[in-house]
């Protein structure tokens, strides 16, 4: 528990986000479009060694947003080809990620089940 | 850009319009989205602070521990109709974190369910979700095999 990590995570989250919002407003782009680039950005900024050392300094700030997911793909994928060769390509991005999307199918499932849809307003 | 085309064409118009709009409904999204989305990311921290020194967990699986909690708070939030509010209000604050992940699946799906439970609920939790995961496990896929090569 480090209150300064905690700021890191607050700024870093915070201008992620702020990226996106000027995404939005300057291009159009629709937020599953961003989204994509999120987690495709994650991915590739992971895999060439740069997400990781973004991570280690912002914590939660760098791994909560999209391109957080991006990063546990790549990272999980490395270590599954360290591990297993040429199977861990079809093995590590999921492994990795598996908590995060079991619990959004699972949690929505049960969610769309229990609740009315809202009226949009 | 010629002004006096203005009122013949609608692109010349819109350049016009976006260039004296005021800048301030931009800086007040900006601005809104840097704090939800940091509290967001704050709250993360905190859930894998908790994983990782209440529960003991390793690093990896106390981040994991923290996406599956806001992925829960997001549906339950999204589900009683609250989620949406702060969406309108934070824009990518809220969608770009996992949070926003979650929002994307859970939204259609609730709102699709009258269509039935495999078509509808079934089908449209994966509307956005579908294509974030298709690109993110391809791209990985093509990192695994690429760092599998280099290696070989």
């Amino acid at each position: 528990m480090d209150i300064l990590m905690y700021l890191k995570a607050f700024v870093v989250g915070g201008l992620l986000c702020v990226i996106g919002e000027v995404l939005v407003v300057k291009t159009k782009l629709t937020p599953a479009r961003i989204l994509v680039i999120y987690i495709l950005t994650g991915v590739v900024l992971s895999a060439a060694g740069l997400y990781g050392p973004l991570a280690d300094f912002a914590g939660a700030g760098a791994t909560v947003p999209l391109t957080g997911f991006g990063h546990a793909l790549s990272k999980g994928v490395i270590m599954a080809v360290q591990e297993l060769g040429f199977l861990g390509a079809f093995t590590g991005g999921l492994t990795a990620t598996a908590g995060g999307i079991s619990a959004a199918v699972f949690f929505g499932t049960l969610v769309a089940l229990c609740f009315k849809p809202k009226a949009k307003g | 850009m010629n002004r006096k085309n203005i009122h013949s064409d609608p692109k010349a118009y819109q350049t016009l319009a976006d260039q004296v709009s005021p800048n301030s409904k931009m800086a007040q999204m900006l601005l809104r989205s840097f704090w939800v989305g940091g509290v967001i990311c704050v709250l993360g921290q905190g859930l894998t602070d908790i994983g990782r020194l209440v529960l003991k967990l390793p690093s990896s699986a106390a981040s994991t521990f923290a996406s599956i909690v806001l992925v829960f708070l997001t549906a339950l939030l999204t589900g009683i109709g609250i989620f949406d509010k702060i969406g309108q209000y934070a824009g990518a604050g809220s969608f770009v974190p996992i949070s926003g992940f979650a929002n994307a699946m859970v939204s259609p799906a609730l709102e699709f369910r009258r269509e039935g439970l495999v078509l509808g609920l079934a089908a449209k939790l994966f509307t956005i979700a579908g294509p974030v995961l298709v690109y993110g496990i391809g791209a990985s896929v093509i990192v695994g095999l690429l760092y599998a090569i280099i290696r070989w």
